[in-house]
C-alpha cells in the first residue's frame, strides 16, 4: 500500500516538472505537422527539422560558436561596464545625500532618453564599430541597475541601522553587514532586469552593422533567404535570454537564501 | 548549573577585550533635568531620577507619555535638549572604562541575512564561543545556525536578549520587548529575564505599558505622565514572586488607578 502513493507522487512531480515545457513542445509538434502537410512554405517558416539541421551544420563548421562567442563577449563587456557603473553610482548616491543632490537630477533626465534614440548620435561619435555597440549596451543596462541600487540603499530598515550602530558597527562594517545585504534584494532585481535588456540591445546593435555576432549571422541569412538560419539565430537569443535569467535567479537564490521568499 | 558554566567562559573571554574589571559590577544611573522636545512639543520635561546599581526598575505610562523617549535618551539614541544622563560604576566612577549599556528594542531587530549565531555575535570578533553560551542561556543553543526568519516571535526576542547579554551589560534597557508576544510566551520571557537578572545582577530598566508585568518584575515602578515622573513606587515583594498573589493584585490595582485616573488626587510616594 505504501508504494502506490509514493509512485503516484513521483509521477505527479515529474508531470509538474514537465508542465512549463508542454506548450513549447506542442507548438513545435504542430509546426512540424503543418510544414509536412505543406501548409507552411519554407520561405515563411522552415520545418523544425530543417532548423535542427541548420543548427547542426552551423555548429559543426564552427561558424555558430564564433558568432556566439562574439555576441557573448559583447554582452559581457557592455553589461559589465553599464552594470558596474550603475552599481557604483547607485551605492554612492544612495549612501550620500550630497552626491545624490549633485547627480541624481542629471541622471534622471538622461534616463528618460531611450537608449535606442541615441543610435544616430552614437554612430556619429563612435562610428559603427565595437565602441558604439558597447556604449549602447552600457547606457541601456546602467539605469535599471542604478535605480534599483539607489532605491535599495535608501530603503534599508532604519531600525536595523540604529541597532547595528548601537552595537558598535560603523563605517565599512556597517556597510558590509547591514546596508549592502539590506539593499541586495533590490540590487538583484536591477541586475535581472538589466540582463533581460542586454539581449534586446545586443540584437539592435548587431543588426545595425557588424561583421560577426548572432545578429550579423541572422541578418546575413535573411539576405540569402535562409529562413532556417534566421530561426537558429532567433532561438539562440531566446536560449541566451533564458540562460541569463536562470543564472540571475541562481544568484538570487544564493545571496538571498536567508529570505523565505527565495527558497 | 548551566548558567554557572556560561559565566565562567564569559569571564575567561572578557580578559582579551577592553580593560574592565572581571566582575562587571552593575551600573548606576542618574538623570538630572532631562528634557526633550520634538517640534516644539515637550516630550520629557526635566526628569530627575536616580537608579541604584542592580536595581530592576519598570517605567509605566500611557502610550505617548515619553517613556520610550526616556529610555532612548538613556541609551544615547536621542540627544536631550537639556539635562544630563550619568551612567557609572562604583562611587568614584569606573576609572576609564565606560559601563556596558545594551538595549532591547520593541522589535527584535535581527539581521535577517545573518544566522542566529552571527546575530548574537554582532559587533564582536571571534566571539562564537561566547555567543553560543549566551544562546544557551536563553535556551536556543540548538537554533544557532538557523535564519531568524524561521524562528517564532518569542524566539526572535530571545535571540535579541542573547545578543544584549553576550556583551555582559552592566545596564540593560528594555523597551517594551515583550509587547508583541502572546500571553504565555510573555510569561516565559518574563521568567527568563528575571532569572538572568538574578544570576548576573545587572541594572535593568524596563519600559512597559503592562502594569502586571511591571509588578511581577520590578523592584520599583515609575509612572511617567506628560513627560514628568508622576509616581515612584517601591514594590517590596519578595522574590521569587508568586504570579497572581493577592499582594501583587493589590499593587497592580493601585498602579492602574494612578495610570488611569490622572485627575485623581495624588498621594506622594
Amino acid at each position: 500500500m505504501h508504494a502506490g502513493p509514493t509512485a503516484q507522487s513521483t509521477l505527479r512531480r515529474a508531470l509538474a516538472g514537465f508542465a512549463p515545457w508542454a506548450l513549447p513542445v506542442l507548438l513545435v509538434a504542430a509546426w512540424e505537422g503543418a510544414a509536412r502537410l505543406g501548409w507552411l512554405s519554407s520561405r515563411v517558416l522552415p520545418e523544425p527539422w530543417a532548423v535542427v539541421k541548420a543548427f547542426h551544420d552551423l555548429s559543426s563548421s564552427g561558424e555558430l560558436w564564433h558568432h556566439l562567442g562574439v555576441s557573448l563577449g559583447r554582452a559581457a563587456i557592455g553589461f559589465g561596464l553599464g552594470a558596474g557603473l550603475g552599481l557604483l553610482l547607485g551605492l554612492v548616491n544612495g549612501s550620500s545625500r550630497r552626491a545624490a543632490t549633485l547627480l541624481d537630477t542629471t541622471l534622471q533626465m538622461i534616463r528618460n532618453i531611450p537608449a535606442l534614440a541615441l543610435i544616430p548620435l552614437v554612430i556619429l561619435w563612435f562610428g559603427i564599430d565595437e565602441a558604439a555597440k558597447q556604449f549602447l549596451l552600457a547606457t541601456g543596462v546602467f539605469f535599471p541597475v542604478y535605480l534599483n541600487t539607489f532605491h535599495g540603499i535608501r530603503s534599508v530598515d532604519a531600525g536595523l541601522v540604529e541597532m547595528a550602530k548601537s552595537y558598535g558597527l560603523s563605517g565599512w562594517s556597517l556597510y558590509r553587514d547591514v546596508i549592502l545585504p539590506g539593499a541586495l534584494p533590490s540590487i538583484l532585481v536591477g541586475f535581472r532586469f538589466a540582463l533581460g535588456l542586454v539581449w534586446v540591445l545586443l540584437i539592435v546593435a548587431e543588426t545595425i552593422s557588424s561583421q560577426d555576432g548572432i545578429g550579423y549571422m541572422t541578418m546575413n541569412a535573411r539576405e540569402f533567404l535562409q529562413t532556417d538560419v534566421v530561426l537558429v539565430g532567433i532561438l539562440l537569443y531566446a536560449l541566451l535570454g533564458k540562460a541569463a535569467d536562470v543564472s540571475a535567479r541562481g544568484l538570487e537564490r544564493y545571496f538571498l537564501r536567508w529570505n523565505p521568499a527565495y527558497r | 548549573m548551566q548558567i554557572n558554566r556560561i559565566e565562567e567562559t564569559e569571564v575567561s573571554h572578557a580578559a582579551g577585550r577592553a580593560v574592565r574589571s572581571p566582575e562587571r559590577p552593575p551600573a548606576h544611573l542618574t538623570l538630572r533635568g532631562l528634557t526633550k522636545r520634538y517640534a516644539g512639543r515637550t516630550v520629557l520635561d526635566g526628569v530627575d531620577l536616580t537608579i541604584t546599581p542592580g536595581e530592576f526598575v519598570a517605567i509605566v505610562g500611557r502610550s505617548g507619555c515619553g517613556k520610550s523617549t526616556l529610555l532612548r535618551a538613556i541609551a544615547g539614541l536621542e540627544r536631550p535638549d537639556a539635562g544630563h544622563v550619568g551612567i557609572g560604576i562604583g562611587a568614584g566612577g569606573g576609572q576609564n572604562a565606560a559601563p556596558e549599556v545594551r538595549m532591547m528594542f520593541q522589535d527584535p531587530r535581527l539581521l535577517p541575512w545573518k544566522t542566529v549565531l552571527q546575530n548574537v555575535a554582532l559587533g564582536l570578533q571571534g566571539a562564537d564561543e561566547r555567543a553560543r553560551a549566551a544562546l544557551a542561556s536563553v535556551g536556543l543553543a540548538a537554533r544557532a545556525d538557523d535564519w531568524p526568519a524561521v524562528l517564532s516571535g518569542g524566539q526572535r526576542q530571545r535571540v535579541a536578549l542573547a545578543r544584549a547579554l553576550v556583551h555582559e551589560p552592566q545596564l540593560l534597557l528594555l523597551d517594551e520587548p515583550l509587547g508583541a508576544l502572546d500571553a504565555l510566551t510573555r510569561i516565559e520571557m518574563q521568567e527568563l529575564i528575571e532569572a538572568l537578572w538574578t544570576r548576573r545582577g545587572f541594572t535593568a530598566v524596563l519600559v512597559t505599558h503592562d502594569v502586571q508585568e511591571a509588578v511581577v518584575l520590578a523592584d520599583r515602578i515609575l509612572l511617567i505622565e506628560e513627560g514628568r515622573l508622576a509616581l515612584d513606587l517601591d514594590v517590596g515583594l519578595v522574590r521569587p514572586r508568586v504570579r497572581g498573589s493577592a499582594e501583587q493584585g493589590a499593587l497592580e490595582r493601585r498602579v492602574l488607578e494612578y495610570v488611569l485616573g490622572p485627575q485623581r488626587e495624588r498621594i506622594s510616594a
